[in-house]
C-alpha cells in the first residue's frame, strides 16, 4: 500500500494542483478571517449569516481558531472536489488499467490512493490553520482583540482540538468526493453533483423542513469542523457524519473492487 | 514472485471462457493457447471480442463462464502473475499534465519497479530528448511508443500489446515490429493484437483468429495458410474479358470472383499454363498470370467475412 501512496504523491505534488488547491482553499481562509476582525464592531455582523462574534470569543482560549472553524464548509468543498478529480479522472483518462495491471489488488489499490489523498488534506489543513491563525494575530491589535489565552496550554490545546476536528471534516468531504467520483466515473460530473449539493441543495432543504439538515451530511461535515453548533451538537454530528463516511467507503470499496474496467 | 510449474508449456490457457453483457456475448466459449516464448497475433475485426479477452487475461473483468490461466495462474488470482506481464490495452493512457517520464515513475513506483528502468525504456523506444515534455503535447506515434515503455517497465515474461503501431509512421511500425521479434529471441511470449494483418504475418509463429465472439482459428500461421486453397489471380488486358475468364474457370470446374479488377481462381497452381491456353485460344490477353497462396489478410477476410 506504501507504493501506492507514493506513487499517487508523484501526481499530487504537481505545483499546479498544489499551489491551485492551497490558493482557493486559502482565498476563503483570509477572507473569512480578515473580515471577522476588521468587522469585529460591525452591527451586520461578522460571520456567517450575519451572526456575531465578539470579543469575549475571540480572546478565549479557542479564539485564535475562531476564523478558520468557520470555513470548513470551504476546505470541504475544496478536498472534495481533489477526491472527486483524482478518483474520476482514472476512469476518464483510462489510466486506471495501467494502475489495475501493475496493482491488481484493488483494494490496497484504493487504500493507498485514499492515504494519500487524506496526507494531502492534511497539507491543506495546516497551511490554512497556520495562516488564519497569523492573520488573526496580526489583526488582533487592530480589533482591540487580546491574545493572552490563545498561546496558553488551554490555548494550544484548543488549537489541536479544532485542527483535529477541521481535519476531520476535510477527509469526510474527501470520502464524499470520492465517492462521486467513483459513481459517476466522470470528474465534471462528481465534482457538479458534490457542490451543488453542498452549496445549494443542503440550503434548500433547510427552507422545505429546518430539521432537515441535522441530518445531512454536508451539514454534519460543517459541524465537525466548527466543533458543534447552536443547532446540532458535535457529538451528533460526529456520529452520523461518521456513518455516512462508513457507508461511503463500503459503497467505494465494493464499486472499486468488483466492478469491470471496461474503459 | 512464486513460479507455477505449469508455466513452461503455454503462456495463456484459454477455455470455454465467456463474457456476456446482459444478452450480448461479446465472447463466447473461446478455446486456445499461446506456446511459451512465441509470437501470437490475434486477429479479429472490430468487435469481434479482443479487447475483452485481453481484459479478462489482465483481470479488468470477470468471466461469465469458462477459465483462462496466464503463465498457468487463473485470471481470477492477477496478483499472482501481473508482476511478470506487461501490457497495453486500447492504445497508451496516461496522465496528460505529467511528462512522459513523470507517468512511467508512477507506473514504476506503483509496481516496485526500479526507477533506473525508465531512462533504459524512455531510451528504448526513441523517446530520448522528449521525456521530460508533458504527455499532453506528445503526437499519437509518441503516445504509443510511451504506451510500449509502459508495457516494458517489469521486464515481462509475457507481453500483451493491443495495436501496438497505431498512428506510427512506417520507420516506427519497423522499430515496433523489431522490437517484438528481439523480445521474443529473449524468450518472452508476444500476444499481438493489430489490423497491420502484413505485418503480424511477418512476425507471428501463432494466430489466434476471432469472429463475432468465437475463436475460428487458433494455431501455428503455417497450419492456417496451408490449409487455404491456392489461388491463380488474373489481369486482361481488356477489363471486360474477365467475366470470360471466370466463365472459362468455373466451367473447368474452379470457383472463380472479380475482386478489384482482377479474377481471383482457386485451382492448383499448374492450371494456370492451361488456363493461359485457353485464353489465348479464346482472343482474351492476360496482363497478369499469378499463381499464389493466399496471405494472412485474404485468409482473414475469408474466415472472418470481414470484407
Amino acid at each position: 500500500m506504501f507504493k501506492v501512496f507514493q506513487a499517487e504523491w508523484r501526481k499530487l505534488r504537481r505545483p499546479v494542483l498544489v499551489l491551485g488547491s492551497l490558493a482557493s482553499s486559502l482565498f476563503f481562509t483570509v477572507l473569512v478571517t480578515v473580515f471577522m476582525f476588521k468587522n469585529i464592531d460591525n452591527p451586520q455582523g461578522n460571520a456567517d449569516r450575519g451572526a456575531s462574534i465578539g470579543r469575549p470569543i475571540l480572546e478565549s482560549a479557542s479564539g485564535s481558531i475562531t476564523a478558520v472553524s468557520q470555513v470548513g464548509l470551504f476546505l470541504g468543498i475544496t478536498a472534495l472536489c481533489i477526491f472527486a478529480a483524482q478518483s474520476a479522472q482514472e476512469y476518464t483518462y483510462g489510466t486506471l488499467r495501467n494502475l489495475l495491471v501493475r496493482q491488481p489488488a484493488r483494494l490496497k489499490l484504493l487504500a493507498g490512493k485514499f492515504a494519500a489523498m487524506k496526507s494531502f488534506a492534511l497539507l491543506i489543513a495546516v497551511v490554512n490553520i497556520s495562516v488564519s491563525i497569523a492573520i488573526a494575530f496580526t489583526l488582533s491589535d487592530g480589533a482591540k482583540v487580546s491574545t493572552a489565552m490563545w498561546f496558553t496550554n488551554e490555548g494550544l490545546a484548543a488549537i489541536a482540538r479544532s485542527s483535529l476536528n477541521i481535519f476531520i471534516s476535510i477527509v469526510y468531504f474527501g470520502v464524499l468526493g470520492i465517492t462521486l467520483g467513483l459513481i459517476f466515473r466522470s470528474p465534471i460530473s462528481s465534482i457538479s453533483i458534490g457542490v451543488i449539493w453542498s452549496l445549494i441543495l443542503e440550503g434548500l432543504l433547510f427552507f422545505v423542513n429546518e430539521n432537515i439538515p441535522k441530518w445531512t451530511p454536508v451539514s454534519q461535515f460543517n459541524t465537525i469542523a466548527a466543533g458543534g453548533s447552536a443547532d446540532i451538537s458535535y457529538t451528533h454530528a460526529l456520529t452520523l457524519g461518521t456513518s455516512y463516511v462508513f457507508l461511503g467507503t463500503i459503497i467505494s470499496a465494493i464499486l472499486f473492487a468488483k466492478r469491470d474496467v471496461a474503459n | 514472485m512464486s513460479t507455477n510449474a505449469s508455466v513452461g508449456k503455454n503462456a495463456i490457457e484459454v477455455h470455454g471462457l465467456t463474457k456476456r453483457y446482459k444478452n450480448l456475448a461479446a465472447l463466447s466459449e473461446a478455446n486456445f493457447s499461446v506456446p511459451t516464448g512465441t509470437i501470437c497475433g490475434f486477429v479479429g475485426p472490430n468487435g469481434a471480442g479482443k479487447t475483452t479477452t485481453i481484459r479478462m487475461l489482465l483481470g479488468l473483468i470477470t468471466p461469465t463462464e469458462g477459465s483462462a490461466h496466464v503463465l498457468g495462474f487463473p485470471v481470477s488470482e492477477p496478483e499472482k502473475y501481473l508482476s511478470q506481464v506487461g501490457a497495453m490495452i486500447e492504445g497508451p493512457a496516461f496522465y496528460p499534465a505529467l511528462t512522459g517520464i513523470e507517468n512511467l515513475r508512477v507506473l514504476a513506483t506503483m509496481g516496485n519497479i526500479a526507477q533506473e528502468r525508465v531512462a533504459e525504456l524512455i531510451d528504448l523506444v526513441g523517446l530520448q530528448g522528449r521525456g521530460g515534455d508533458k504527455y499532453k503535447t506528445y503526437s499519437l506515434g509518441m503516445k504509443q511508443r510511451l504506451g510500449i515503455a509502459a508495457a516494458l517497465l517489469p521486464n515481462p515474461q509475457l507481453l500483451i500489446l493491443d495495436e501496438p503501431t497505431n498512428g506510427l509512421d512506417p520507420e516506427g511500425i519497423q522499430e515496433v515490429r523489431d522490437l517484438i521479434k528481439k523480445l521474443a529471441g529473449e524468450g518472452k511470449t508476444i500476444f499481438v493484437s493489430s489490423h497491420l494483418l502484413s505485418e503480424l504475418e511477418i512476425i507471428s509463429q501463432y494466430i489466434v483468429m476471432l469472429r463475432k465472439g468465437e475463436v475460428v482459428f487458433s494455431g501455428p500461421i503455417e497450419e492456417l495458410l496451408f490449409a487455404q486453397k491456392p489461388t491463380i489471380i488474373v489481369k486482361t488486358e481488356v477489363l471486360s474479358d474477365l467475366e470470360k475468364i471466370v466463365a472459362i474457370a468455373e466451367a473447368a470446374g474452379h470457383p472463380a470472383v472479380i475482386r478489384h479488377g482482377e479474377a481471383h481462381i482457386e485451382g492448383p497452381h499448374e492450371w494456370a499454363a492451361t488456363l493461359n491456353r485457353t485464353a489465348f485460344e479464346a482472343g482474351i490477353v492476360l496482363s497478369q498470370l499469378n499463381p499464389t497462396m493466399p496471405n494472412l489478410e485474404e485468409t482473414f477476410f475469408e474466415m472472418t467475412g470481414a470484407r
